[in-house]
């Protein structure tokens, strides 16, 4: 039951990117010119819409479906790995046009190339894992 | 009207918030939003915790997030098939005299280049492209601890400052491949 919960909210999630062009390897690419203000409009309202909300569930207390607290963790508060991360994967993003939640629904579009980046991704989340602790954090 | 409104390219003041919602529907059952931790979790599912104690993780903790990204490329398959009028992307027009400078002509009729995408385009230099990309995806996203999902949206509605280093991070990152390589790329 609880895994059909997840299956439908993927499927939404995977039809807001593709009707969204968020998806789109275009946009990405618009988006890096400056060149629409559609992309910084999605991440943009999506960020106003999930601050208002969070601060809603803080101030309020607000109980989750199993009535559970709802707990919001704080990143590390460090520098360097954010960063150098970030970078490294911004250069991915712009190089492919996708990030990780487009790669798996341009898949399911029926875009297999997509593949490639996929299993390239998974191995180099695999990399980072193995040299972790060489690199500065 | 409504199927019409459906049909066409949602505006993103509607996605937005969609977006939004999906987190919330996350957070609501005690969970979080955030794409990349899923290649992490098929590393651990192929056995990579016998080379590294970072994969050392419980799959089945993560196996949500699986099934998630399962929906959503069921969710992609829906969205491009039963529920898309056009397949092309409005692109603004600076874009396209961008994209033709570069020899990039698909935008007219595709919603991915398919100068890139198509299979029978798939020569050495795409794959390339196309694994290079990949890889710093996966490494840089565990590095930084997250993706668009996890950083951009989720970390920023929570005003997490290591999201918005992270945030700025992607951004030096995307703007030195869209105005140093592609020139050079294409």
């Amino acid at each position: 039951m609880k895994k059909l919960y997840f299956f439908i909210t993927g499927i939404a999630f995977g039809i807001v990117m593709i009707k969204s062009e968020a998806a789109s390897w275009f946009r990405i690419f618009e988006m890096f010119n400056f060149q629409s203000f559609h992309m910084y409009g999605i991440i943009g309202s999506s960020i106003i819409t999930g601050l208002i909300g969070n601060q809603i569930i803080k101030n309020f207390k607000i109980k989750d479906f199993n009535n559970n607290s709802i707990q919001y963790s704080n990143k590390e508060n460090t520098f360097k790995r954010y960063i150098i991360g970030g970078s490294i994967f911004g250069l991915g993003w712009a190089l492919v046009g996708a990030c990780p939640g487009p790669m798996f629904v341009l898949f399911g579009a029926g875009f297999y190339s997509v593949l490639i980046i996929i299993i390239s991704a998974v191995l180099g989340t695999f990399l980072y894992g193995v040299f972790k602790n060489k690199l500065p954090h | 009207m409504i199927m019409e409104n459906i049909l066409n390219p949602w505006p993103w003041y509607i996605s937005g918030p969609l977006i939004s919602m999906i987190m919330f529907l996350l957070i609501f059952n005690g969970k979080t939003f955030g794409v990349s931790s899923n290649l992490r979790t098929i590393c651990s599912a192929c056995g990579a915790n016998k080379l590294s104690d970072f994969f050392d993780i419980k799959v089945k903790d993560h196996l949500w997030n699986l099934v998630f990204i399962f929906g959503a490329s069921v969710g992609g398959y829906i969205g491009f098939n039963y529920l898309s009028k056009n397949t092309y992307v409005e692109i603004s027009e600076d874009t396209k005299a961008t994209l033709e400078s570069y020899g990039i002509e698909s935008f007219d009729s595709n919603y991915m280049p398919i100068e890139l995408f198509a299979l029978e385009n798939l020569d050495l230099n795409n794959i390339m492209i196309l694994v290079v990309g990949g890889l710093l995806i996966g490494f840089g996203t565990r590095y930084a601890g997250g993706c668009t999902s996890g950083h951009a949206i989720t970390g920023l509605s929570q005003l997490q400052l290591g999201s918005l280093v992270s945030v700025i991070g992607f951004f030096i990152g995307g703007l030195i491949i869209t105005h140093f390589l592609y020139p050079i790329l294409f």
